[in-house]
């Protein structure tokens, strides 16, 4: 009898197991399979998901958006973490078909390239990607550029010139010149969004300074909320951010400080704090590819969008924006798309004080692309 | 004074020791009564998630709060079944309850991902008192749930060393035959202290939730604050009080880092600071699950063995 219930538990015990990998298929794809009658197979790989209200959701929306002009129906594939483990999701999709690949995350790279070699009928994109790290030179596994699959495409776009604008709305909204910034990961794309927003902030407010702490992690509202509320302790009274969750923006509020957000229009998250927030519109690059790859060209070159061509915009303004502010923003916008201005044009030194651009000098794009300093005015530690 | 960083981090080190004193104390309940529950961050995760749903959709956080400490104790009831009744390896099935847990409410949360907490419990109001110098931001900003979750640690010590009941539930984790012999059931009395040690596990894990987390999003709620818990109550010897102590000691460890940050100090990396708190639970979790376990200090005596009368 003794036995019997010893072998009843461990069933039961297993059974427990096994009930839980079924509810925890977080991976799990949220559409059936395309319809018949779609020219093209799309799939995209979400490092979170399309409700994050952040990174996600604006992809997601370019999605929906390249759904409706294509008539096709897209494969989701959510929290698809971005490291090795990746590369079985990428090859499942590619054996099923699909021949245009979107994802949606940096550390999607490595993994995605391998996929694109030994699947060359499949078209991938990768989001946030720099060919460059792939390679010997960049810390990857390829000779050089030509060793590269010739399927891969990266795609991401000049958020540098969003940021620069938020930074104005910053400047103007510190009372006290002191800006927090929550960050990533030190990493070219976020060092470059740190140091265009602060250009911004001084360009309006010459002695402002903007404190950065790392959370090494992209997404976990409450790491987010932890480091925000240290910055707010420590005395700033705007908080800036390149993270998925809107956490920074309740903690400003909750501290009557102010908030530029990243990603999407979210100002309900934290209505009296939002000032306004860089944002993205994937729609027309995921349309202009999905057409490309319908009509047989896998699109291989480092797409690198705008505010010119819509990729990068700028969210509404917060109620405390002035309209001052607003038209002062509205103006350098402007000047940005007709090409008369851009971010970085020096004088600008770097944090040390030594100088980095001439007066009048515009910085490379590849400069840019794999920036790896802050600019004065920043105060924290490029490394991390 | 009371806007200085240190204050104010010490201030919130007691804010994040409220989740770890509740998840501890529910795990302390459980293990004095000789049943380990290694299930903490599966109940603690799924208490969040529910006590989201519950809180979201009644408008209430006072449901939220129930309903969570509600879903703990019947999560603690799948792992009292399995192991007091059906006499299951308690280390198996409460890592079974982590995975389950997580899977649950990675599944219930699903619909619910991104979004906002609708109603936050705010802090209490002591007008002048939050004034005093250093005393006011880390005594008298807390909110109500903080307060009485430090009493009922506090209480706890009390009903543990001072009743009889309390010298039932430590003589149960002690030695459970002659609990027995006195004519007492020792599986009644281990399934109630499971019971409750998981209602105050969910309770911890809705507050998290509800007062602590911004919005609710799968698997990045509570960052293993099931594990340092279930270290915690090594540290504290099972002793409700040393809790406290330790909990806001672990809370000020996971704040550290940021505030490092935050005041350019660089000598120590940030990370190595954030690491401590989980090099510590693992030295615990080591010494809690070998054999020897029950020479650790405090630790009672039949923890992790059934109890089986026909076998005496």
């Amino acid at each position: 009898m003794k036995k019997f219930w010893k072998l009843a538990a461990a069933a039961a015990a297993a059974s427990l197991i096994v009930a839980a990998c079924g509810g925890s298929d977080s991976a799990s794809d949220t559409t059936s399979a395309p319809a018949a009658k779609t020219d093209v197979k799309v799939a995209v790989v979400y490092i979170g998901v399309p409700t994050d209200k952040g990174w996600t959701y604006q992809h997601e929306q370019g999605i929906l958006q390249l759904e409706q002009e294509l008539g096709v129906e897209v494969k989701r594939v959510e929290n698809v973490k971005d490291d090795a483990t990746s590369e079985a999701v990428f090859e499942q999709l590619a054996a099923d078909g699909y021949q245009l690949i979107f994802a949606t995350s940096f550390g999607y790279g490595a993994p995605m390239a391998r996929v694109a070699a030994k699947h060359p009928e499949a078209c991938f994109q990768w989001a946030t990607g720099a060919k460059f790290l792939l390679t010997k030179a960049g810390g990857g596994e390829y000779a050089d550029f030509p060793a590269l699959p010739t399927n891969l495409g990266t795609y991401f776009g000049a958020a540098e010139e969003a940021r620069y604008l938020s930074g104005i709305a910053a400047g103007k909204a510190t009372k006290n010149g002191k800006i927090g910034y929550v960050a990533a990961f030190p990493i070219p794309e976020v060092l470059r969004g740190i140091n265009a927003f602060t250009l911004g902030v001084r360009s309006v407010n010459p002695d402002a300074t903007v404190q950065v702490t790392w959370t090494k992690t992209w997404f976990d509202p409450t790491i987010e909320k932890q480091a925000a509320e240290s910055l707010l302790d420590s005395g700033v009274d705007v908080l800036a951010q390149h993270q998925d969750t809107t956490a920074a923006g309740v903690a400003a509020q909750a501290k009557g400080a102010k908030w530029v957000g990243y990603n999407s229009d979210v100002k309900e998250a934290a209505p009296d704090a939002w000032l306004t927030a860089p944002t993205w519109n994937w729609g027309p690059f995921y349309i202009k590819t999905a057409k490309a790859v319908a009509a047989g060209n896998c699109p291989a070159d480092e797409a690198y969008g705008n505010m010119k061509d819509g990729m990068v915009t700028l969210a509404s303004f917060g109620k405390s924006v002035d309209a001052a502010t607003q038209s002062l923003i509205e103006e350098k916008k402007a000047a940005i798309i007709d090409g008369s201005f851009a971010p970085f044009t020096g004088a600008i030194n770097k944090q040390d004080g030594k100088p980095w651009l001439k007066a009048g000098e515009k910085a490379e794009l590849g400069a840019l692309l794999s920036m790896d300093f802050f600019v004065e005015g920043v105060v924290g530690s490029a490394k991390g | 004074m009371n806007s200085n960083i240190w204050v104010l981090t010490s201030a919130n080190a007691v804010t994040i020791a409220t989740t770890l004193i509740l998840a501890a104390l529910g795990a302390l309940f459980t293990e004095r009564a000789g049943v380990l529950n290694l299930g903490v961050e599966g109940i603690l995760l799924t208490s969040a998630i529910s006590s989201f749903l519950a809180a979201d959709s009644s408008g209430s956080i006072w449901v939220g709060l129930a309903v969570g400490a509600a879903v703990g104790a019947l999560l603690a009831g799948v792992h009292a079944t399995l192991t007091v009744v059906l006499r299951a390896n308690q280390i198996v099935s409460g890592l079974a309850l982590v995975i389950f847990g997580t899977g649950l409410a990675n599944f219930l949360g699903k619909p619910a991902e991104g979004k906002t907490v609708a109603t936050i419990i705010k802090p209490m109001t002591f007008g002048p008192l939050t004034r005093i110098p250093v005393l006011g931001p880390i005594v008298f900003e807390h909110d109500i749930i903080t307060y009485g979750t430090i009493a009922l640690a506090i209480g706890s010590a009390w009903y543990l060393f001072r009743t009889r009941p309390g010298l039932e539930l430590r003589a149960v984790g002690d030695d459970p035959a002659t609990v027995d012999a006195q004519g007492l059931s020792v599986a009644r009395i281990r399934i109630r202290y499971t019971l409750l040690g998981g209602a105050l596990i969910g309770l911890g894990g809705s507050w998290l939730m509800l007062a602590q987390s911004a919005a609710w999003h799968q698997a990045a709620t509570t960052n293993g604050i099931g594990w340092i818990a279930l270290a915690l109550v090594v540290f504290a010897g099972w002793h409700p009080v040393r809790l406290i102590f330790g909990a806001v000691l672990f809370g000020f460890c996971l704040r550290l880092p940021f505030t490092l940050q935050a005041e350019q100090i660089t000598f120590i990396p940030s990370a190595f600071m954030q690491m401590l708190p989980y090099v510590a639970t693992l030295i615990a979790l080591i010494a809690l699950s070998r054999p020897g376990s029950k020479n650790l200090r405090g630790a009672p005596k039949s923890l992790g063995n059934p109890f089986v009368r026909d076998e005496r």
